[in-house]
């Protein structure tokens, strides 16, 4: 055989493996999605990790959603009661909800589910406290008793983020709440393809054809959950972000979740691609002091810091693209039904100035102040160094310390003090729908050391506000209580927030059907 | 020969030992809490406390090393923190993509390097020795993820010849996985062709100058036959030791080319189990890298009887 004849049979072979794997990828009816992370634990109510949040939303159904608004919908739920004194709730299940193994929902699943959710989640202890019991008088029906009202149930069973009450059968949620779950059956738009998992690879779902959408239009977690693809396919294997958007031009991918910011203008600018609309709401930046740890157990050093902090320089530095981020001084999230301004003027009105003069009236001593920073999160790791600059021109010294994620997220759960492994700051990154609520957010919980949430402040006056919210049912007595919340949690500076930000998708432009989601959610979208 | 193979399978032990305590000791030591990460961003301190409890992470450093090491000297490697599945298993899922791109890229480095370390010996000076230095040079220079997005640049996006991404199992089809092998293999064999070809002709350098080479020459001997005969067979054991090296390096150091491919191999497992703080998965893989290393190590020593007859053990 001659060189010539040698090199068109190779040509023909790269040609018929090209033309073999070709007819491989062109599934119009599979959706590829590269999902923010990696997906290891498939229990969402043992771990508060967004991405087993995300895998609980494709295979389960919940009792009720929150729109795009923030407004709590039913989904599960087709009609309820609530007694004149808000201590009984009849809830009664919709027609044709079914789990993936064919058997119907029932109340007793339901009560199951929310009895495993209220051990393990922050806002169902809180709702469990107010439970006296639960049943289920009739297959479609479920009751809650309360021993006293209580004015955040519905938000509790719609709540969107880590840890959502998902619905299980009985058998799966009477599990231990502190062992995760071996079975993954639920009555959601998806079923999920076990044996096609492969942690770190990918994660399957299929199209559940028996599922019965609600007839309104979709809208964050809430309306009709239609799905118009047979497959979704999570590849978990695709972490590079410059690989991510070269598969995306080449059609090999149709979603990235998370688009790092570096690649934006370059997605924009490619007349095949398409950045959706799908949040309003985006995500909140924070500092979190640690209030057990001199200096910052005193107030004052804290309140300093929070008049250095001015959102825009985190928001330039860290996000840079202006289109995406917005400086919004509240607590509980500009745009959200407590999101507002009241006692904001610390942070919001302050400037360096001001910040050195709190911190010489502080008495602070000059010990460095430790900023852990991730090295290896592309979404926040240039915040603290915004945030060391800050509190040096304040007069702070400061102590910048480096490591990976994993090695903060360790770390900040201990409670020594800072030369001894402890810490004095992090700051970090939150999906609105974990901080929009007063009682869902975690800063709020000023316990101290029985906080839930590392930084353990300390504040009985918040406490007692928050009590006070839990127990309130008319929306206008929460709402200012909430603004008294948050007057109150800046006065104590229990934290500082640090802007808002759109977390930018990125997909094809032959998906269509994006709706705002405030999450990361697959239904309702086609592909042409 | 068979003294030596049972004395070298003999010393193994020692070696998996010391790997076993070092790597188990390090983990423990270095900061980091594998609950932390298995509870997620929102978790209490008391939800990582149980979650700590139920790994058995509360229990003392030497009891902890009791158990794991029992179940390891019983082949049970343990079951991954973070994934809950048994490492063996995970193990079992990975390998098989490393070692193919392993595979194909020490297949296209030694096609590729071993006849231009040849040539290059055999034309020392000319432009093409030139060139070949100029070459490896630039192959031990450039980062792999810069050749791996220039190659999915100009390969992959304008030229449409391979993907960007992705792997596929031999069980799918000899043409999918070489398919999606290639440009990884491509790129990651680089830095290989550099240091193979670099090596070979130092060695057929060296032999060239030999006597017997002189012999065969004036014996009338056509020159392909001296070079690969006489000179490259008598050059050839540095060159299977780098080709060895090469290997074992290759099984345990794909990290970067794995991330930016998407192949859900062995480098990328070692990377994720080390950011989740996966101690049992760790472990697991760092056992088996050792092993690895040791039996390819091993193959080398033994292929000196092939390549050199008076080598005896």
């Amino acid at each position: 055989m001659n060189l010539k004849r040698k090199m068109l049979t190779a040509l023909a072979l790269w040609a018929g493996l090209a033309l073999t794997t070709g007819t491989v990828l062109a599934q119009n009816n599979v959706l590829r999605i590269v999902p923010h992370s990696n997906l290891a634990v498939l229990d969402p109510i043992w771990t508060t990790a967004y991405m087993s949040r995300n895998h609980g939303y494709m295979i389960y159904d919940t009792l009720f959603g929150t729109d795009e608004h923030a407004k709590i919908k039913p989904q599960m739920v087709e009609s309820w009661t609530e007694s004149a004194d808000h201590r009984l709730w009849t809830f009664k299940l919709r027609k044709g909800l079914e789990f993936h193994d064919g058997k119907p929902v029932t109340g007793e699943d339901v009560t199951a589910s929310l009895a495993r959710w209220g051990k393990r989640d922050a806002m169902g202890s809180a709702l469990m406290q107010f439970v006296q019991r639960m049943d289920s008088p009739t297959p479609d029906t479920f009751r809650i008793f309360l021993g006293e009202a209580c004015g955040f149930v519905l938000e509790a069973l719609g709540k969107p983020s880590s840890s959502v009450p998902f619905i299980m059968p009985k058998r799966i949620a009477e599990t231990d709440a502190f062992k995760q779950i071996e079975e993954h059956i639920g009555s959601g738009p998806y079923t999920f393809k076990r044996d096609e998992f492969k942690p770190g690879d990918k994660a399957v779902y299929l199209k559940n054809t028996k599922y019965v959408p609600r007839s309104e239009p979709p809208s964050g977690t809430t309306g009709g959950k239609n799905v118009y693809v047979d497959r979704v396919e999570w590849n978990l294997a695709l972490r590079d972000a410059q690989a991510q958007v070269s598969a995306l031009q080449k059609g090999e991918v149709d979603i990235i979740e998370a688009l790092g910011f570096d690649h934006f203008e370059t997605v924009k600018a490619d007349k095949n691609l398409q950045l959706p609309k799908y949040a309003t709401l985006g995500l909140q930046y924070m500092a979190r002091f640690n209030h057990l740890s001199k200096p910052f157990d005193n107030a004052k050093v804290r309140q300093a810091a929070l008049a250095a902090f001015s959102q825009e320089p985190f928001l330039r530095a860290q996000v840079g693209v202006k289109e995406l981020y917005k400086t919004c001084p509240g607590i509980f999230v500009c745009g959200t039904p407590y999101g507002s301004a009241v006692g904001s003027e610390i942070q919001s009105k302050s400037n360096m100035k001001k910040a050195q003069d709190l911190l010489k009236a502080s008495g602070y001593d000059g010990t460095p102040i430790v900023i852990m920073k991730p090295t290896d999160l592309a979404s926040i790791q240039k915040l603290p160094d915004v945030a060391a600059q800050l509190l040096r021109q304040a007069g702070f010294k400061v102590d910048l310390q480096a490591m990976d994620w994993q090695t903060l997220v360790g770390r900040r759960a201990k409670k020594d003090a800072p030369d001894k492994g402890g810490w004095h700051m992090f700051l970090t990154a939150w999906q609105t729908f974990d901080v929009w609520s007063p009682i869902a957010n975690p800063t709020m919980d000023t316990r101290g050391e029985k906080s839930t949430w590392f930084g353990w402040a300390t504040d009985d006056k918040l406490v007692e506000l928050r009590n006070q919210f839990m127990r309130a049912t008319e929306e206008p007595a929460k709402k200012k209580l909430a603004e008294a919340m948050q007057t109150r949690a800046f006065e104590v500076a229990t934290h500082a927030v640090l802007g808002e930000y759109d977390q930018p998708m990125a997909a094809t432009k032959n998906v269509s059907g994006f709706f705002v989601t405030n999450g990361n959610i697959y239904w309702n979208l086609k592909k042409n | 020969m068979y003294a030596f193979l049972a004395r070298r399978i003999a010393a193994t032990i020692p070696v998996l030992l010391i790997v076993s305590v070092l790597v188990f000791l390090m983990l423990r030591l270095t900061p980091g809490d594998p609950a932390a990460v298995l509870a997620g961003d929102a978790a209490s301190t008391e939800q990582i406390a149980q979650i700590r409890t139920s790994l058995g992470l509360d229990r003392s450093i030497p009891e902890q090393f009791v158990i794991w090491f029992g179940h390891t000297i019983a082949g049970d490697l343990g079951q991954s923190f973070y994934y809950k599945t048994n490492v063996a298993t995970l193990i079992g899922q990975r390998i098989e993509p490393t070692l193919s791109l392993a595979l194909v890229t020490i297949t296209i480095a030694v096609l590729v390097a071993v006849p231009l370390g040849v040539l290059a010996a055999w034309r020392f000076g000319s432009w093409l020795d030139r060139g070949l230095m100029g070459f490896s040079v630039l192959g031990f220079s450039i980062p792999v993820f810069v050749l791996a997005y220039l190659l999915i640049w100009g390969v992959s996006l304008k030229l449409g010849w391979l993907p960007v991404q992705g792997y596929k199992r031999l069980a799918d089809g000899i043409g999918p996985w070489l398919y999606h092998l290639t440009l990884p293999a491509i790129t990651l064999s680089v830095i290989y062709i550099a240091l193979i070809a670099r090596v070979t002709r130092a060695s057929v350098l060296e032999t060239l100058g030999e006597d017997y080479i002189r012999t065969a020459r004036a014996k009338g001997l056509p020159e392909s036959t001296v070079l690969m005969r006489h000179a490259l067979a008598n050059a050839a054991v540095p060159i299977a030791t780098v080709i060895g090296i090469g290997i074992a390096l290759l099984i345990g150091g794909v990290v970067v080319t794995e991330s930016v491919y998407a192949i859900p191999g062995l480098g990328r497992l070692t990377v994720d189990a080390v950011l989740a703080r996966d101690f049992p998965t760790i472990q697991g893989v760092i056992l088996l890298f050792s092993v690895v290393y040791v039996g390819i190590n091993l193959l080398v020593d033994l292929s000196y009887v092939f390549f050199d007859p008076r080598i005896r053990y």
